[in-house]
């Protein structure tokens, strides 16, 4: 008799259970599904406003405030003179961090506040950087809102997160390779340059573009730097004023109001943003799953 | 009288042996160790002796290891290691600091518990030492990395592969690498640490033949777990307890007649 009620109270609490289970499923799936309609319905209205205007005019022309006649090659080149400043200053001074406070530093309270701060900076809003690369890049250092004093401010609002990123990857790294190497009679520095670099390379390398996909996609302390509006000339060098895609997404987005289809050329410009992202983003992919070494 | 008068002369010549082919090569005396506040190596006195195979054996944690990482003072590397003491590798004292770690480290090689070969070629692997060493040109490096692998009895299974990846070998194989990788840089002294620990024993057996082999033209001191192994390869014992030296002798003297009851309840595997 006993062994019936049991049995039943155990059947009872096990379709509870089921039905628990089933519920959490569902939920999670919906919350993924919510980013991902979100995300949907974000492309499609880019795509079904934007790609109509996606030509080789649009995408070699000067700026112009016919929309007929507008291209966006000042801001793909903006960008990209943007990125010749961007990737050089922060690969190094990310890098060179990242080995100092890994390989060199003594672990202690110092240390430890300096990775705390590092970590967040990451954290700080980007018109925070943008106000800094303005005090000091542009008006101290009188460099004037060219691409080098962008490219300078960009480099501090993402240096965080190569820094970070290359510290894992240099922990990342066996002990024991480092040791063989030591025990060899090789010099620390010999040691990271044969042996820990080419070890953490490709998780450095994936940081740091995930680092420089985020400056490309930036607007705002280009917003506080002052980077000009519309009709300048091609930048042919990083002394040169430029603007980027996003600002030209910004400007054209704001103006809207008077010419309708700045709203297309925006949803233009953004399509060609995220194909630039995706791009380098699945680069990193690539890089992360191929060359990374398992021990 | 003249039995005497004989046994005296043999002792005598075998002094004199000892004298002439053992030249000591590191000496220890009063050595301490500390991690933070404990105490790992307790007045050490110990004399490794040229082409010889030095075992040290003891249960875990009784400073062994600690004491094999002085020797080329990799134990620095643990961080908040403090030292006392004097350790002499070929009458220079390494503890003093004058001399540079990557000077003591390219005499005394040192091979590891679990094999630890570089992700990079076998040839690249062999070719490290001499090529940080400023080493650069190819014909000495190719001659090098061929004289170390045959010495290290890996030639003939590696010679058709020495550009594919060391990974790529089973775990025996990667030792002998790391043994033809410290080889290659013709030290006086390899260290051994446990180096047979992660290997089947059909590669632990090679990894002995090997270190008989080599021990004609290197110093071995190896730490080792397994007490059948220090007896068939070494020449001389270590016994380690709790950080101090309970025994050293000949080897023979270790397993056959230790003086020390210690030593005999653990080479009999009373304790450990």
């Amino acid at each position: 008799m006993e062994h019936v009620q049991e049995a039943q109270q155990f059947e009872r609490k096990l379709n509870g259970r089921l039905m628990m289970n089933k519920v959490s499923k569902g939920i999670f799936f919906l919350s993924t599904l919510f980013g991902l309609v979100v995300l949907a319905v974000l492309l499609y209205r880019v795509l079904s406003e934007g790609i109509a205007y996606i030509n080789w005019n649009f995408l070699t022309g000067k700026l112009s405030t016919n929309p007929e006649r507008a291209g966006i090659m000042g801001a793909i080149l903006g960008t990209f003179w943007l990125m010749i400043v961007v990737a050089p200053v922060t690969m190094f001074l990310g890098v060179a961090t990242a080995i100092y406070l890994e390989m060199y530093a003594k672990k202690n309270k110092f240390t430890e506040f300096i990775q705390t701060n590092i970590a967040n900076l990451a954290g700080v809003p980007s018109i925070v950087y943008g106000i800094l690369g303005l005090t000091v890049f542009v008006r101290a250092m009188d460099l004037g809102n060219i691409v080098l004093a962008g490219g300078l401010t960009m480099s501090l609002l993402i240096l965080p997160i190569v820094i970070v990123a290359s510290q894992e990857a240099l922990r990342a790294v066996p002990k024991f390779l480092e040791e063989g190497s030591l025990g060899m009679g090789a010099t620390k520095w010999q040691t990271i340059r044969a042996v820990v670099l080419p070890v953490a390379l490709p998780g450095i390398l994936t940081g740091a573009i995930l680092a420089l996909s985020r400056a490309i996609g930036e607007t705002a302390p280009l917003v506080v730097i002052g980077i000009p509006a519309l009709l300048i000339p091609f930048p042919g060098s990083i002394f040169d004023k430029f603007t980027v895609l996003p600002m030209q997404i910004y400007y054209w987005t704001l103006d809207s109001s008077l010419v309708a289809e700045y709203a297309n050329l925006a949803a233009a410009t953004i399509i060609v943003l995220l194909v630039a992202l995706l791009v380098l983003n699945s680069s990193a992919i690539i890089i992360r799953n191929k060359f990374t070494k398992r021990f | 009288m003249t039995q005497v008068i004989e046994r005296t002369e043999a002792v005598k010549l075998r002094v004199m042996e000892n004298a002439q082919w053992n030249k000591p090569v590191y000496e220890t005396n009063g050595l301490n160790l500390w991690y933070g506040t404990s105490h790992a190596l307790k007045n050490i006195d110990l004399t490794i002796h040229e082409k010889e195979v030095t075992a040290i054996i003891g249960p875990s944690g009784c400073g062994k290891s600690t004491y094999l990482k002085t020797l080329n003072r990799m134990v620095e590397l643990a961080g908040n290691v403090s030292i006392s003491g004097n350790v002499t590798f070929q009458g220079d004292n390494i503890l003093d600091r004058s001399m540079p770690v990557e000077m003591l480290r390219s005499k005394v090689g040192m091979v590891f518990q679990k094999p630890n070969p570089f992700p990079k070629s076998i040839y690249e692997n062999v070719a490290f030492g001499p090529k940080i060493h400023g080493i650069k040109n190819r014909a000495i490096l190719d001659q090098v990395v061929e004289n170390s692998l045959k010495k290290a009895a890996l030639w003939d299974e590696v010679k058709d592969r020495l550009h594919e990846n060391a990974y790529g070998l089973s775990g025996g194989q990667q030792q002998r690498l790391c043994i033809a990788r410290a080889l290659a840089v013709e030290p006086e002294v390899i260290l051994m640490d446990e180096p047979t620990s992660a290997l089947d024993p059909v590669s632990t057996n090679k990894v002995e033949e090997l270190i008989k082999e080599i021990k004609n033209d290197v110093t071995i001191v190896i730490v080792t777990h397994n007490m059948q192994q220090a007896a068939r390869i070494s020449d001389r014992t270590a016994f380690f307890l709790n950080g101090e030296v309970i025994e050293y002798d000949r080897t023979s003297t270790i397993f056959n007649e230790p003086a020390d009851q210690l030593t005999y309840d653990y080479i009999n595997g009373r304790f450990g």
